[in-house]
Parts: structure tokens; sequence; C-alpha cells
């Protein structure tokens, strides 16, 4: 498929002597939003950070086999210019507290040491803001310290700073779970807007979540990759018997 | 019942009353101390006696600035010892719990705390006084550093420890490498434990005479140049307050009463720090 940006080939992980996940093989195509979803402990989570290598930052985590990202293989990459490709949403928002709102923006840039004009830094900040529905919010205090927003405002602070970066994929790790309802639903309109210039891929333990806003969507379950199509037929028709109790809520 | 109400409450006022009362004897101590020291040697400091040599045994007045302008040498150069490489191991320990050498380096930070400061002094009389031929400020600051490390060390690890992984994962997301995170976002986040940290171990040694006795080894004179001996605070105190005569007896008072104002301002100055620079997380 031309149309692929991210593939993985025979991806394995592992913690120490423990097989997370097994065998994965899958095809993300561009500009979709792609939901992973699965029951705790199925490895849904440490495959996300396998793509853009946080995963081997934990001590005693390795892997196998290959992530692509346009045909070429992360793993023989440097974690550093991967990073850079793939960026990263985390469960909790993580902003750094030491840094304002608009330093939090840039902080791609200011803290990797990257120099910018102050009128390039401006509209980076201003659009990456805008991007995530922000920019309203907080354009007269840019100067407030990041951890100074609630947390919904603080997630999309932390979407903005990978959006800022301009990656190609961005990688959600339950960038709701932490967040009341409200900044739920203000996020997850945020992932339509997105997909029009980056590649999501959102693992979620919300099956509702995971129907509401992906294209396609992935099922783990045991560290192996079960079922993988379009989120309608998905949630309409699975094909196999592990996928279908897990929709309609056998087990979780 | 009511008998055995009223026993239990009389045993937990009796409780609440004696924990009161210990920590008031702790408390005690300091307070005699301070007003001890204060009003025998705070009349003693003025600006002459800031500014000024000591007088050789006979004449009245003189003052302590070679003890004091000892005293910031040897602990300036001190600290540029101890605490980057204090800061560094700390870094290192917090950043590689489970390392064999982080096992080992915590261990023998932990011991190196336990040893007694006569017994570093001997150490830096060995490395340094010995081979050089000569007392000398910098031995003693040899001294004094590795009395530093392990302070500075276990306070930045414990600081750094405290900090979430989300802020390491934050960083590294972004494509930072090592170094960038460690310097851009872990040390500056816990910048204030770091700082603090560092001012008490300076508070620490500042008055440290063991281990000056045999390196810095003290003078009566003026001295700048730390492959010489030189006077400290500490050392002054220790050979005045020894002295038979009072005018030095004076001098004693008054150092001793700089030396508590300087720690005790350290220590004050360390809380504001710290309160004030505190990073929400």
């Amino acid at each position: 498929m031309e149309n692929t940006i991210v593939k993985s080939v025979n991806y394995n992980s592992y913690f120490g002597e423990n097989h997370v996940v097994k065998n994965v093989n899958i095809e993300i195509p561009r500009n979709n939003v792609i939901a992973v979803m699965g029951p705790s402990g199925c490895g849904k989570t440490t495959f996300l950070r396998g793509i853009n290598r946080m995963h081997e930052l934990i001590p005693g985590a390795s892997a196998k086999g290959q992530i692509l990202l346009n045909g070429e293989d992360v793993m023989e990459m440097h974690p550093i210019f991967v990073r850079l490709k793939i960026g990263m949403v985390f469960q909790r928002p993580n902003p750094f507290p030491n840094l304002s709102i608009y330093d939090n923006v840039i902080a791609g840039y200011k803290l990797n040491g990257i120099k910018l004009p102050k009128a390039e830094r401006d509209k980076i900040v201003e659009h990456s803001l805008t991007r995530v529905a922000l920019w309203n919010e907080v354009k007269d205090s840019l100067n407030k310290k990041g951890t100074f927003l609630s947390g919904g405002q603080q997630q999309r602070l932390c979407i903005a700073r990978a959006v800022a970066m301009e990656p190609e994929v961005l990688l959600f790790d339950e960038p709701t779970s932490a967040l009341d309802p409200i900044s739920t639903s203000t996020v997850e309109e945020l992932f339509h807007e997105l997909k029009k210039n980056y590649t999501l891929i959102i693992v979620t333990h919300n099956m509702q979540q995971a129907a509401r806003v992906s294209d396609k969507t992935a099922f783990f379950y045991m560290g192996e990759l079960v079922e993988y199509d379009d989120t309608k037929q998905m949630f309409t028709n699975p094909k196999d018997t592990r996928t279908q109790n897990y929709i309609t809520g056998r087990f979780s | 019942m009511n008998v055995s109400i009223k026993y239990r409450i009389g045993k937990s006022m009796g409780f609440q009353v004696l924990t009161i009362a210990l920590s008031a004897a702790c408390v005690a101590p300091l307070i005699f101390i301070l007003i001890y020291i204060l009003k025998a040697g705070l009349t003693k400091i003025n600006w002459h006696f800031i500014t000024n040599l000591p007088k050789p045994v006979g004449e009245s007045g003189g003052g302590i600035a070679n003890a004091l302008l000892g005293s910031v040498i040897i602990i300036g150069c001190a600290s540029a010892m101890a605490i980057p490489a204090g800061i560094a191991c700390g870094i290192y320990l917090s950043e590689n719990k489970k390392s064999k050498l982080a096992y080992w380096s915590r261990l023998c930070i932990d011991i190196l705390q336990g040893i007694p400061s006569i017994v570093i002094g001997i150490i830096a009389y060995f490395w340094f006084v010995k081979p050089l031929g000569s007392f000398s400020a910098l031995s003693g600051s040899v001294a004094l550093a590795i009395m530093m490390l392990p302070i500075i060390v276990r306070s930045t690890e414990e600081t750094l420890l405290l900090l979430p992984d989300s802020l390491r994962e934050a960083a590294y997301a972004l494509g930072m490498p090592f170094h960038r995170v460690i310097l851009k976002v872990i040390v500056p986040c816990g910048f204030s434990g770091i700082l603090s940290g560092v001012m008490l171990s300076v508070a620490r040694i500042t008055g440290e005479t063991a281990p000056l006795l045999f390196t810095a080894f003290g003078n009566p004179y003026l001295s700048t140049n730390i492959f010489k001996p030189m006077q400290s605070l500490p050392l002054l105190i220790f050979n005045y307050a020894t002295s038979p005569y009072n005018d030095w007896h004076d001098l004693a008072w008054g150092a001793s009463s700089i030396l508590l104002l300087w720690v005790l301002l350290l220590n004050i100055f360390t809380k504001i720090i710290t309160r004030k620079w505190k990073i929400q997380l």
C-alpha cells in the first residue's frame, strides 16, 4: 500500500524475560486515526511506545522486529531522530513545570537548542495552539506557567507541544483517561482536525472512544494483535470471537 | 467503663504532654547556645573587628580579617571541587537506580558520610601536605570538599528521584538527547532541592576544625595564597580560646558569634530559597 506511513513487521517486545508484544504485523495508512484497544496488560501501550522507541528507555526492556516509518526501519535510526518524526502525548498531562505556556509549546526547539528568530517562534506557538483550540483561551497568559492551566488545557498544551515539532505521526497513550468528560470531548474533537495533517495512533481502553474517533481499530489481547480492521466493520461485524467477546463486554 | 475511659484519656494527655516537653528539650540547647555565644560575642563585633588583623599579645583590640577571608577562600575552593562532582554523582545515582556502579557508589557515599572529620584531615595531610612539603589552604579545601560530597550527592539524588518519570518521558518524546534532558529539564526542575543541599553542606563544613588542623594549619597574617598556610574561623577559635590571654578570648568569642550567624543565615536563606523557587509539579 503506497499510502502506508507506519508498518510493523514481526515486531516483538520484552520486559526482561517477559514477552509482552508478540509478533505484531500492522499497516497504518496516512492521515487516519487508528485506535488501539484491548484489556489492561494486553501490550497496547508497550506496542505504542515501541513505535517511537520510548519502550527501550525502561530498564530491562528490549524489542525485536521492524517498525517501518515511510519504509525506513526506525530500529536502525537514532532514537532522537525517530522521536522528532513521531510525537507523543501521554496519559497524564505533563507540561514542563519550570516553563511558561509559550516555552512549553516551543520546548521541542528551545530545549533541543534549535535557534529560531522570534517572529518564527511566535508563529509556531500561535499556529500550534490554534491547532489544538487553545489559542483563544491562553493568548493573554502565554507567560504564565504551563501548570497554571486546567487538566484538559494542559493536555491540549502537551498536544500543541508535540504538534509544534511538525511530526508525521502522533502517538497518544490513553490521552483522556485523566480528564473530565468535557475536556475529553474537546480532545476527541481535536483528533478529527489533527488527522488532516498527521497520522494519529491512539491507545485507549475506552471502546466508545475508539468507536467515536477512529477510522481503523486494532484489538490487542495477551500481547497479540487479534484483529485489525475498519472501525465500523470491527464494531458491527468482528471476525474473531475474542474481539466479539470484548466488544460485547464479556470481559474487560 | 467511665474509669477506663478516663484512664485512657489521661494516658493520651500524658503522652501529648511528654512529646511537647521533649520537643522543647530539643530546641532548648540551640536557644541557650545562641543566647550564650551572642551575649559574649556580639559586643565584640564591629567594623574594626572584621577588617583588622589580630594584635600581638599585650595589645588590646585587633580583629579577625585573616580568618574571615581565609574561611571564605577555603570554603570557596572546597565548593568549587565538591559541587560539580557531587551534583554529577547525584544525577548519575538518580538516573541509574539499579546499576552495579550506582549500588557501590551509594554504599561508599554512605560510608564517607560516617568517616570522622579528623580522619579525613589526616588523609588530606598524607595526600597533599606531605608530598607538597607545606601546610596549605588547598589541602584544607580538599578535606572539606570530601566532607561536603556525601551531603550534596544524597540531597541531589533524593531531589531528582522525587521528580515524576512523566517529566523525563515528556522530554525524551520531544527527541531530546540525554544531556539536554538532564541539564534543561531535570536539573532546573529540581534546582531548589539541589541548591538547598549545597547550602546545607556549606553550612555543615563552615565550622569544621579537625580537618583543618594539619592541613590549612592557621596563619596569624593575612594570606590569599592557597598553597600556603591560611587562617580560618574555626582554627582561630580553637587556637585563641585555648590561649591564656583575655584579649584573645574576646577574639574567639567574637569569631564564634560570626561563625554562628554565618551558619544561621545560611540555613534561613536555604529555607527561603527552597520555598520561593520550588517548582509546583
